[in-house]
């Protein structure tokens, strides 16, 4: 087996066997802070360890129970949900006139819904908290909002402009031909071809919102402190074992999400 | 004959010409106006702060007007931040190369649906959280942390090591946080390698490992740069990692930024710092686009 | 009859490139008028004006006398077919079909009886219920069809709708379009590139050269009328030698040459005789001088339905010509032979660059 020629310059597997080494390593480095996290959460003792000598569901408890984390927890949620729908909803218009539109307008536009991913994070966050401070914005849901579908706009738009370049513009030229105005032809006949890449878009817009730390930093506080910005002053200031329980629970959501988008991925290829 | 001379449009050489051109400014108009919600919120929130912070970064802290912000970037101490910065994102680069193009390399040899199942190792880390990730880092690293337990259980050190709180944590922490970046961009440029050129080299004479150097290489160039840049210019502005694993040891400019807001604040030089970094960024990016035709941030996730 | 179309100067530049130039058209209803023409000659671009998916800079487009050419693509009532069908893959075959109905208010009874109507028609009532990925190639043609008539639209077009199929298919469908529309009696504006298929189908042909119409006319005036070189070289399978002018008539390597018509003199462009190759004659009277031609036979090449004879003529042009395995009484000619072939007086055209 191992003899056997793994390349088309004819090279073996056994010659390659430093290669598998070294990719297997890379693979352990990139998988185990993701996964340890999870048993060490289930630990009885009063310190994390690993692997735990005894089991107890005391952290989670203690996360469930506590107030202020139910309170974080909600107020991200309701963030992410927001800015899903406000960043898929605009996104896709966006992404809908560029690629109709042609010429400099389109490649303007195209850039600027491109800036929110070039410009340094940090940036964005002081020139909101900025910004907020002097219309009352700062510790409110509608600023944190308003940043993070700013953030997340570029991965819709590109996500809906990759989706409506494999799709066939006659679609929906043919359904205006049979009577649909262009409105109706793009809800009845581009949008249902179109939906597996507004979703996708729509999951990353999730993700960027509820995972954000450094804008909710600086604008979220107060009532409105999101999850991120209460995990970051916990693992800053000491180790709380709760963090890790409710590491956990943010690895399975994201192990739900990588499988949705894997799914959304392989039906588009299907196509 | 008649018939075309009592045509209503030949007294007319461009018949409707006007009306036209209106419908198709007002086509124009309709589209243009899909992307008004997004671009204007886009503007409130990145163009217009961003905008005001760099007209008060020509302000001093009582409001008169100076390059003071500026010329204070050239003190010793802005100085370290600017070099422990490049320094950080030069070694997490490197450190990214030399470990993520032998994965990108091996995974594209593979078949796609097995390439497919390996390719779990490299998404799921960039589906996780960074916040989740670095707090497990310092799970494994800190002074009783996982490594230096079983290091010390195993006999091979009796003290504990410090891996965590300075420079070797917040690189760790980094590479583990970008190294998907490169992964991914480069994997799909090198998955779009025929294969086909390998055998022709191989048919012209080239050994496995000249062939690889002289053909293959090359021809991941493309991608290998964008993810570059796409690595560089992310670590330039990285302030979670740095933040929590560095132990306050490790100066970033995205951290220097921060403090000159919630500890001096100090706006007109947090601004002033900010302003530089996004030049940096776009003079980076563009001179890769400009140097190797690369778009850095298309085809990201 | 409803359905008269009448497009009057019709101009869409792209930049400098002028996509349509000054184009005027009268198509009268029940008509099959087909725009032939190269790619890139203007003739997808007109369709597009006429459907409204293109805006011309200035023109008019009536039907039935009232302006068209401002209405929204959705209120022109157009049925369109599209070279690559276009079908909605998120809609079964029935859906697809009933989609223009429903945008008319048409519910219920009447929704179904139509669409079975027309899917009848084109003989894919039995699949009504099947996704259109499931569907061949030729299906989804029907299918396309089918959607395009069913909401009894006043003019139909067709934008190469035959072209992704293989060659028997195509032949076989060309036939069923003819049978449906001499059925239907819709106005119909059919564009391709393929003049064997505008031969077929049309009752005439509008030959698209360089954003204008060059000819226009049935398609026995196309074929044996043909205006300039561009149309003759365009229909059939042509060939062109040059012809010499003189006081006394045409001339042909010096033989005189009787022509159908007279080329008028003052023409400042060169005559071409415009040489079909079945139009040929492979006997003939050996002391008849006028429209013979005398050639060198350089290679004959056995073809199965046919023969290709390679021929140079005296001055070096070499012209490939298909002979069918019936010499007309004469033998193959064998390489280097000389040959001899005459052109009756009505099958000899002299056509000009431009016209």
């Amino acid at each position: 087996m191992l003899n056997r020629p793994a390349t088309e310059t004819q090279i073996t597997h056994f010659q390659r066997i430093w290669l598998y080494m070294l990719v297997a390593l890379v693979f352990a480095f990139l998988i185990i802070p993701c996964l340890i996290v999870i048993p060490m959460s289930f630990s009885g003792s009063k310190y994390l360890e690993f692997p735990p000598r005894s089991w107890s569901l005391q952290w989670y408890g203690a996360y469930l129970g506590s107030s202020e984390w139910r309170a974080a927890t909600f107020v991200s949620l309701r963030a992410a949900l927001l800015t899903t729908v406000f960043a898929t909803t605009f996104g896709t218009l966006a992404a809908y006139g560029i690629s109709r539109a042609y010429g400099a307008a389109s490649s303007l536009a195209r850039g600027v819904f491109m800036l929110p991913m070039l410009v340094p994070l940090i940036l964005v966050a002081i020139g909101c908290f900025f910004v907020y401070a002097k219309i009352g914005l700062n510790g409110t849901t509608t600023g944190l909002v308003m940043a993070h579908t700013v953030l997340a706009l570029p991965f819709v738009v590109i996500a809906v402009l990759s989706g409506l370049a494999s799709y066939d513009m006659n679609q929906e030229r043919v359904a205006q031909s049979l009577g649909a105005s262009r409105p109706w032809a793009f809800l009845t006949v581009t949008l249902p071809q179109i939906r597996l890449s507004v979703m996708s878009g729509a999951l990353f817009a999730f993700v960027t919102s509820f995972d954000e730390v450094v804008i909710a930093l600086f604008i979220s506080g107060g009532q409105n402190a999101t999850l991120t910005r209460l995990m970051f002053a916990n693992i800053r200031d000491q180790i709380d074992p709760t963090v890790a329980a409710i590491s956990s629970l943010l690895i399975g959501l994201s192990m739900i999400l990588l499988v949705g988008s894997h799914l959304l991925r392989g039906r588009e290829d299907r196509k | 004959m008649t018939m075309v001379l009592n045509h209503p449009g030949i007294a007319d050489a461009e018949p409707n010409a006007d009306a036209l051109k209106r419908r198709g400014s007002r086509e124009r108009r309709a589209l243009a106006s899909l992307t008004l919600p997004g671009a204007i919120l886009i503007f409130l929130v990145l163009i217009l702060p961003i905008g005001w912070l760099f007209w008060l970064s020509f302000f001093g802290p009582s409001g008169e007007a100076t390059l003071e912000n500026y010329a204070r970037m050239l003190k010793p101490i802005y100085v370290r931040t600017f070099i422990s910065t490049f320094e950080v994102a030069g070694l997490v680069t490197l450190v990214c190369v030399l470990l993520g193009y032998p994965v990108a390399y091996l995974l594209s040899q593979l078949s796609e649906r097995t390439a497919g199942l390996l390719m779990i190792f490299v998404v799921l880390p960039f589906w996780t959280s960074v916040l989740v990730r670095t707090y497990a880092w310092l799970v494994l690293l800190q002074r009783t942390g996982l490594v230096n337990t079983w290091l010390i259980d195993a006999g091979v050190i009796s003290t504990p090591l410090p891996l965590v709180h300075n420079m070797l944590g917040t690189v760790i922490g980094m590479v583990h946080v970008m190294l998907p970046f490169l992964i991914l961009p480069l994997y799909a440029s090198m998955r779009a390698i025929d294969p086909v050129y390998m055998r022709a080299a191989a048919n012209c004479g080239a050994t496995p490992s000249q062939a690889f150097r002289q053909v293959f290489l090359p021809m991941s160039l493309p991608g290998l740069t964008a993810g570059i840049a796409l690595v560089f210019v992310l670590c330039l502005g990285f302030f979670v990692t740095p933040a929590l694993l560095g132990g306050g040891r490790v100066a970033m400019w995205a951290m220097q930024i921060a403090n000159n807001i919630s500890v001096y604040g100090n706006w007109g030089a947090a601004s002033a710092l900010g302003v530089v970094l996004l030049v940096v960024t776009a003079i980076i990016l563009y001179a890769f686009k400009r140097l190797f035709r690369v778009d850095t941030f298309e085809g990201v996730r | 009859m409803p359905g008269r179309v009448e497009i009057r100067n019709i101009k869409k530049a792209y930049g400098s490139f002028l996509a349509l130039d000054d184009v005027s058209l009268d198509i009268a209803p029940g008509e099959f008028l087909t725009l032939l023409g190269p790619s890139g000659s203007g003739k997808t671009t007109l369709l597009n004006v006429l459907a409204g998916f293109v805006r011309p800079d200035s023109g008019s487009i009536t039907i039935d006398g009232a302006e068209f050419l401002l209405l929204p693509p959705h209120k022109r009532n157009l049925g369109m077919v599209f070279q690559n069908y276009a079908l909605f893959p998120h809609m079964s075959v029935r859906r697809n079909v009933g989609y223009p109905l429903r945008l008319r208010g048409v519910s219920g009874a009447e929704l179904d009886r139509r669409v079975e109507e027309a899917l009848g028609l084109v003989q894919m009532a039995h699949l009504a219920d099947r996704g259109v990925n499931a569907l061949s190639g030729g299906q989804r043609q029907r299918v396309a069809l089918a959607r395009a008539i069913v909401f009894e639209p006043s003019i139909l077009l067709m934008d190469e709708p035959l072209s992704a199929l293989d060659k028997k298919l195509r032949e076989h469908m060309q036939l069923e379009l003819k049978r449906l529309h001499d059925r239907l009696g819709t106005t119909t504006v059919y564009v391709t590139h393929d003049q064997r298929e505008a031969l077929t189908l049309s009752d005439r042909i509008a030959v698209v050269n360089g954003g204008k119409i060059v000819q226009l006319g049935t398609p026995d005036e196309i074929y044996d009328r043909p205006k300039n070189k561009f149309v003759a070289d365009f229909i059939g399978e042509t060939r062109f030698l040059p012809v010499e002018t003189s006081t006394s008539g045409a001339l042909l390597y010096g033989r005189p040459l009787r022509t159908r018509d007279d080329w008028k003199d003052g023409d400042s462009d060169k005559p071409w005789l415009v040489i079909r190759p079945e139009r040929l004659r492979w006997k003939g009277d050996e002391t008849e001088t006028a429209n013979r031609i005398e050639a060198e036979a350089t290679d004959v090449i056995y073809q199965g339905d046919s023969y290709l004879i390679t021929v140079r003529m005296p001055d070096g042009i070499e012209l490939d010509l298909r002979r069918g395995p019936d010499l007309g009484g004469k033998d193959l000619p064998e390489r280097g032979q000389p040959i001899q072939l005459w052109l009756d007086r009505e099958h000899t055209i002299l056509v000009a660059d431009k016209s």
